[in-house]
């Protein structure tokens, strides 16, 4: 269900962009076809596994792996200790396998090739580790006391270095400017991305020491970076490494760093001289890979009569668990809500990352946003009740515009947050249902997000290298990934409109580092936007070539030529045409012939955020409305929807049947994480690594979705499009939380918003009033 | 472990296999028939990632023994399109409504969807919800799913809104 507003500009009538075409790779997936890691074998493949840490904190005192290496059909044996050292992650702070000591239950503390899977379970199962456990610490705002148990006693301190802190205004002046002020805490839990495929890669040397690892990672060309510096340590130093790219089986961010399972099997397939898979069980997948991290967000927000946000102020503490991996550097994104979600002119954001012994964070859909999000938007409704308006209307008050430069330094180009607003309050019939109090409730959550890249490294770039054959066949090679989004798709549709051809004739190739050129990674909802523009640049230079070729053979002026429907043709006297394919022939069949292929290298014009944290960090910015509709049983606490909207201003949608994909799922895992998603841990145990226990939404639980295209045509987009990948998520629980308090005015402030919490007041977080 | 002989009809050909009594029907679709769009998704029976039909009905085959199947009827996501690919109006109708994003659990949601509507060939909207609770995808939203089983069991031939 699907509702389009137009942009006003209208334009010219597009051939394949805005069309609701299917997924390119669609016919191979419902026949079973695609290659997924765990589909992939190659001749004489060994199976990895890894043995984990049996504490949370411990000095390893001695390994013995003389019996596993004794069983029949071994063929590796790997430690900390007859390896060489590399460590992974954003601080380098991550052995791949563990020595004198383990952080977390999750650590590799040795590692198995062997001719079979059992025979590696069962090698690994006879490796005898002696510890000697170590006091642990869990709770983040403990570790950072003093005499704290030190996750790295070479640091001094459980406190990382990352003194993430953005001051915009003058937040003290703002807040004596304030009518009214609420101070509210909220606490987030640890959820997981719940990938149906799990982790897994396999890794494969050449004889000369060149090596390829098949992988279904967010990141090829950053991947080989990293592989290369594993290589370096292996003596390597001037081989190559060839990342390919598997059927991705889900990932949302959990595949935007490497892991240690990933050197361990590179290891492993050095040693014994074989290639290795290694591939994740499911409960493997829940308690080793990182998650989304614990928040606890203490924020104020105040406004005057008037109803004008006058200041924000924001203090974190982020769990970090055991090691550092992206989820470090969330608060680099968090900001982006705290300090331009609305207008409000004075903002302070101060967070601080912590270690301890728990399972380790890294990035998640949304990348700290859905946390900073849910704790901004709650109090907003909190803070407009105190006031004396309508949540909605306080919100459409304090709106985003366009032209607009926030505090933060953020240039908002298109900006549909007014229209959203409109939008979901006709869906809901929101003047019809708020404010009853009988059980029954609406509920609205604002977000902004990176639409146009972001500037997170010195390049934002994707390359495109296109070429046509004899027969006005397109091969675009994209630096991007395809990980279900359909970037796929939304790429041939680039070309295709600018090159004038039918969907049917692109292929579009991406997954291997050898053949396709750069590309950061699928992350911050960059895709459709740069990897599109990228796409798109190509493509016109291929144009360009092709009718500077028709020129002369139909000898007509270039500019006076374009390309519709595969057929040259002038514009000006459209009598006058030739076959795509035979002005390809004739460029090829002749002395000194020519071929069309073409290259660009996108990168968007952003800025790097500066030493404060200041600067237009991406080209453009998406922005969007959730609204639910909820009934919550008095006696169980159970919390029902019975109606979800999502209006989202996307730019332009390139496939709206792709871009509903995006709207609907994002808001699967956003209710998810509202209603019952929790990764629980005792002492760093995780006790709910399965299906079972730990709860995603099912058919049965999925409420309909009505998804609101709304298209400003933004001026950098392709086509005008914004990228869109995790917004659909970002304001899901604050939307479902103002729902349940419209309902039954109880205030939850942590998530998920179990039944226990609305019965009683087992919250966990506290009241402090406003004034 | 002992090797079991069994004899079954896999996608409707008559086959036979010796397999270890321990090894489940996922592990030889995948291994020994080199059949690998059912996945292992968790390997216990909660995603519904290996779904495939015996004797018409939906099994989770990470959890059926192999040996079980002799003299049953297997059918798997490989065996629904016809031998020059003529896809089954469920893959067409998966397809062209973006019922698949990252695939994984597509075919085991297809073949549940299957045997959903050979029991019941026009369920509404909340008996497909109901009926194939027991297959997660993590990507979709499960909306175009629906609407996807939905137009299938309406046409049980392609309608090609798709250009």
């Amino acid at each position: 269900m699907a509702k389009v507003l137009e942009p006003e500009s209208g334009g010219v009538a597009l051939q394949a962009v805005g069309k609701r075409l299917p997924k390119l790779d669609a016919l191979d997936k419902v026949q079973g076809k695609a290659v997924y890691i765990h589909d992939l074998k190659m001749p004489r493949m060994l199976y990895g596994k890894i043995l984990w840490s049996r504490h949370a904190h411990a000095r390893i005192l001695n390994i013995d792996t003389s019996r596993a290496e004794k069983l029949p059909g071994v063929r590796a044996v790997i430690t900390g200790y007859n390896t060489p050292e590399i460590k992974v992650g954003f601080l380098k702070d991550n052995p791949v396998l563990k020595k004198d000591k383990v952080r977390q239950y999750r650590d590799e503390v040795a590692a198995v090739a062997a001719e079979s899977l059992e025979i590696a379970e069962e090698a690994v199962r006879l490796i005898e580790v002696e510890y000697e456990p170590l006091p642990a610490v869990f709770d983040p705002v403990e570790a950072m006391r003093e005499g704290a148990p030190l996750i790295h006693e070479e640091k001094g301190s459980n406190i990382l270095k990352l003194p993430w802190k953005l001051i915009c205004g003058d937040p003290d002046e703002g807040r004596r400017q304030a009518d009214f002020v609420v101070e509210e805490t909220f606490l987030l839990p640890w959820v997981t991305h719940c990938c149906l495929g799990t982790s897994g890669c396999l890794a494969e040397f050449q004889p000369g020491g060149n090596l390829t690892v098949y992988s279904p990672t967010q990141i090829r060309y950053l991947a080989q970076r990293d592989f290369l510096e594993a290589m370096a340590a292996l003596g390597l130093k001037d081989k190559r490494v060839r990342v390919v790219s598997t059927a991705i089986g889900g990932a949302f961010g959990s595949k935007l760093d490497t892991y240690p399972f990933e050197f361990i099997t590179i290891l492993l397939a050095y040693y014994a001289g074989r290639p290795v898979k290694l591939v994740f069980s499911r409960e493997e997948e829940f308690f080793a890979t990182p998650a989304r991290q614990k928040v606890e967000a203490k924020i104020a927000q105040g406004c005057t009569r008037e109803g004008r946000l006058t200041f924000r102020d924001v203090e974190m503490v982020l769990d970090n668990g055991a090691y550092t991996s992206w989820g470090a550097t969330t608060p680099s994104v968090m900001m982006m809500p705290i300090s331009s979600l609305y207008k409000v002119p004075n903002v302070r954001y101060t967070a601080r990352c912590v270690y301890t012994n728990n399972i380790y964070a890294t990035a998640m859909r949304g990348y700290g946003n859905p946390q900073a999000t849910f704790a901004i938007e709650s109090q907003i409704d909190a803070l407009a009740e105190q006031a004396g308006f309508d949540p909605l209307e306080f919100r459409m008050l304090n709106a985003n515009t366009a032209g607009e430069v926030t505090p933060q330094g953020f240039k908002v180009g298109s900006c549909g947050m007014k229209e959203c607003l409109e939008a979901v309050r006709e869906s809901l019939n929101w003047n019809e249902k708020r404010g009853k109090r009988n059980g029954r409730g609406v509920g609205v959550g604002s977000l902004i997000h990176v639409g146009g890249g972001a500037r997170i490294y010195k390049s934002d770039a994707c390359g495109t290298i296109i070429k046509l054959d004899d027969f006005a066949k397109v091969t675009v090679m994209s630096g991007a990934t395809d990980m279900g989004q359909g970037s796929d798709t939304v790429i041939a549709q680039i070309v295709a409109e600018e090159l004038g051809v039918c969907i049917g004739d692109i292929k579009v190739i991406m997954g291997n580092t050898d053949l396709e050129t750069w590309d950061v990674g699928a992350h911050a909802s960059r895709t459709t936007f740069v990897a599109g523009n990228s796409a798109l640049y190509a493509a016109r230079s291929a144009k360009e070539q092709i009718l500077a070729l028709a020129a002369s053979l139909l000898n007509e002026p270039q500019e006076d030529l374009a390309i519709k429907n595969s057929v040259v043709y002038s514009r000006r006297n459209p009598a006058v045409s030739m076959q795509l394919e035979r002005v390809l022939r004739a460029a090829h069949f002749k002395t000194g012939g020519t071929q069309i292929v073409a290259s660009h290298f996108y990168d968007p014009p952003t800025q790097m955020l500066d030493k404060e944290m200041k600067g237009n960090f991406s080209a453009a910015y998406t922005y969007g409305v959730h609204g639910a509709e909820v009934e919550v049983d008095r006696e169980t606490g159970r919390v029902e929807i019975l109606k979800y909207v999502i209006a989202m201003d996307v730019g332009k949608a390139i496939n709206p049947m792709l871009l509903e994909g995006q709207l609907e799922g994002g808001a699967a895992m956003g209710i998810g994480y509202s209603l019952m998603e929790n990764l629980q841990t005792e002492k760093g145990k995780v006790l709910n690594p399965n299906f079972l226990d730990y709860k995603m939404l099912t058919f049965a639980d999925m409420p309909e979705i009505t998804s609101i295209i709304v298209e400003t045509g933004e001026r950098f987009g392709p086509f005008g499009a914004k990228g869109i990948g995790e917004p659909p998520l970002v304001g899901s629980a604050p939307a479902i939380a103002n729902a349940v308090y419209d309902a039954t005015g109880k205030r939850v402030r942590s998530l998920p918003l179990t039944p226990e919490k609305l019965l009683f007041d087992a919250d966990g977080s506290e009241e402090r009033g406003g004034e | 472990m002992i090797a079991v002989k069994i004899s079954f009809l896999l996608n409707g050909d008559p086959v036979t296999a010796e397999v270890p009594d321990q090894v489940t029907l996922l592990e030889m679709l995948r291994e020994h028939f080199e059949l690998r769009g059912a996945k292992e998704g968790c390997g216990y029976g909660e995603c519904g990632s290996c779904t495939v039909l015996v004797e018409q009905e939906a099994v989770n085959a990470c959890l059926m023994l192999a040996a079980f199947v002799n003299g049953k009827s297997v059918q798997t996501v490989e065996g629904l399109a016809g031998k020059q690919c003529r896809l089954d109006p469920l893959q067409e109708a998966f397809v062209e409504h973006g019922a698949v994003q990252c695939g994984f659990c597509t075919p085991g949601m297809i073949m549940s969807a299957k045997a959903l509507l050979a029991e019941n060939p026009r369920p509404s909207r909340d008996q497909i919800r109901r009926g194939m609770a027991g297959n997660l995808c993590r990507c979709t939203g499960y909306a175009k799913i629906v609407e996807a089983v939905a137009a299938a069991s309406k046409r049980g031939c392609s309608c090609g809104e798709s250009s």
